[in-house]
């Protein structure tokens, strides 16, 4: 079964293209780039496209598939509209797939069961990457606001850090955000 | 409260959609809307017809492929609230678009064609982009150029680029002209790689865009829900054509979970002052994207019906009596004015008319209000009898 995993972010094509393989798909490839993608599309010849929904080209492919002389008619893969959960589940995920007219259905499910999973496992990495992005820059601005208050007001590193704590309590605030005033404060001020 | 999920695309012309949430009318009407912006109308159809979303921004010819089962199975949907007329513009090369038009303005578009059609003549093999195959873009470009005596099957080659690339379809050679909605053509204007020759009022002064589509099936069995909407989306088309909220409304438009774009060019449209050329100023073209007068939302069956014949004339569908009523039916002025009956808006009493026919300011028989249409030509001044479609076929 050739696959064609089209997606805008090489990392999630990659995330998804490891899954395919760790089952024994193998005849994949991967397309990113827009420039001249749908002449490479149509040399590799896929039974199945998987694309994400949220990339602009659907339309441009739907189109070429209607068109194309050289792919053989891929169909949206919703078509059978039997597998209620099967289709939630894709459109939760953002994942669509094209499946070549004539495909035998249950060879392509587990292929997007494995897709959808994949997207999900893409998602869930991406937003702890943000929370532990955003945790970080957290300890920035509270690190700095702590090296403010050890200069001005003479204070050691344990009772800066427990003013922030106390002030962020009382006025029921997070430390970073007590600490992002105190920094603007200071900043506007001019160190006064 | 009601609740309906709404797909979109970032769009001018889904304003209304986004106003009736923005402007509290459909909370007033008792309808909270979840706005669910999409990237490519395939998408919005995906979750349209799967229920994922309860109903769409769509382009009016592809709510009637969808009903017909091209390029998806067959669900039948229906368009009972037209969200706009026109809106969208042909860009070209700026090169090309210096030996068919006075660059900087609009010019007389049949002037414009047939200089079109000696530049393909001499040899020159055109490429257009257009933002769907079933979209009112290719029915509009294909419609302008076979009134200026090219075949759009075979003088030129038009494919499907999605909005966001197209500047740079232009740019890189791609494209040699592409038909899209606002603001993308401002955008190819703005970066010096297209220029406006022909604005699609100007093709067809009325001519239908995007709908309001909904499953058949679902307006059936729950009508209340969309005529809430609909009444909402009827007092966002009020205020859209108010010259007082142009600003405001350009820079809800512009927030990075709607248009995500330049405020200054959405105003633009909005206002129908358009940029032509870079270093031109703008021009205002009336009903560049006409709203809420002359009761532009209302769904004339009659347009459903002449954006077929295109379908057919396209070779997108094989023509039968069977598809052409599913075709019309999609349209639904009966909803229409059962919703917007306790609004006072004015009410056609037909549901379909001769297209194109209008030629000065006519009144015209309503069950509600007073109505009086002004002209609704095409440029080459053709009319469209939907009672007479074998021989508007016939006639080329």
């Amino acid at each position: 079964m050739r696959i064609a995993i089209i997606d805008e972010s090489a990392a999630r094509a990659a995330v998804i293209e490891e899954g395919l393989r760790e089952v024994g798909l193998d005849e994949l490839a991967i397309f990113s780039e827009r420039r001249g993608m749908i002449g490479k599309i149509e040399a590799f010849a896929p039974d199945v496209i998987l694309i994400d929904m949220a990339n602009p080209q659907r339309d441009e492919l739907e189109e070429v598939f209607v068109v194309s002389r050289a792919l053989a008619r891929p169909v949206a893969m919703f078509v059978d509209q039997s597998d209620a959960e099967a289709m939630d589940a894709a459109i939760e995920a953002g994942v669509s797939a094209y499946v070549v007219d004539g495909f035998a259905k249950a060879r392509i499910k587990p292929v997007l069961e494995l897709a959808i999973r994949r997207f999900n496992a893409f998602a869930r990495l991406r937003d702890e990457l943000d929370v532990a992005k955003s945790a970080l820059a957290a300890r920035t601005t509270i690190d700095a606001a702590k090296a403010l208050l050890i200069k001005k007001r003479k204070l050691d590193e344990a009772a800066a850090y427990a003013l922030l704590r106390k002030t962020a309590m009382d006025q029921g605030r997070k430390i970073a955000e007590v600490a992002e005033a105190l920094l603007t404060a200071e900043k506007i001020m001019g160190g006064l | 409260m009601d609740r309906l999920r709404v797909g979109f695309l970032p769009l001018v012309d889904a304003a209304l959609l986004i106003l009736a949430h923005e402007f509290g009318f459909a909370e007033d009407e008792g309808v909270a809307l979840e706005l669910v912006r999409d990237m490519s109308w395939a998408s919005v159809s995906d979750r349209l017809l799967y229920g994922y979303s309860d109903t769409a921004h769509m382009p009016a010819p592809l709510a009637i492929a969808n009903t017909l089962g091209l390029g998806r199975p067959a669900v039948h949907l229906a368009a009972p609230f037209v969200l706009g007329l026109n809106g969208n513009a042909i860009t070209m090369r700026p090169d090309i678009a210096a030996q068919i038009t006075r660059v900087g303005g609009p010019g007389n578009i049949a002037e414009t064609g047939a200089r079109l059609a000696d530049v393909i003549k001499s040899g020159n093999r055109l490429r257009f982009g257009v933002v769907h195959r079933y979209s009112s873009h290719n029915y509009m470009l294909r419609y302008w150029l076979r009134g200026c005596g090219m075949d759009p099957n075979t003088d030129v080659e038009i494919v499907t680029i999605a909005p966001p690339y197209a500047a740079d379809a232009l740019a890189s050679g791609e494209v040699d002209g592409i038909c899209v909605g606002e603001p993308w053509n401002s955008i190819s204007v703005m970066r010096g790689v297209g220029v406006i020759v022909a604005v699609t009022a100007q093709i067809w002064r009325r001519g239908v865009e995007k709908v309001l589509a909904v499953k058949a099936e679902r307006l059936a069995a729950e009508p209340e829900p969309y005529h809430r909407l609909m009444r909402a989306l009827w007092r966002a088309g009020e205020a859209f054509v108010d010259p007082t909220k142009i600003e405001r409304i350009a820079a809800i438009l512009a927030r990075p979970e709607y248009l995500n774009g330049s405020a200054e060019l959405i105003a633009g449209a909005v206002s129908d002052q358009i940029l032509f050329a870079k270093g031109a100023g703008r021009v205002h073209v009336p009903d560049f994207m006409f709203q809420h007068r002359e009761a532009a939302n209302f769904p004339w069956v009659s347009q459903a019906a002449w954006l077929y014949a295109q379908m057919v004339q396209a070779g997108h569908v094989e023509h039968s009596t069977v598809r052409y009523d599913a075709a019309q039916a999609v349209f639904r002025p009966d909803v229409y004015r059962a919703a917007l009956r306790q609004l006072g808006a004015p009410l056609p009493g037909a549901s379909a008319k001769l297209e194109g026919g209008i030629v000065a300011p006519t009144g015209v028989g309503s069950v509600q209000g007073r109505l009086i249409l002004s002209a609704d030509s095409f440029f080459d001044g053709r009319k469209f009898d939907p009672d007479a479609l074998d021989a508007y076929l016939a006639g080329g």
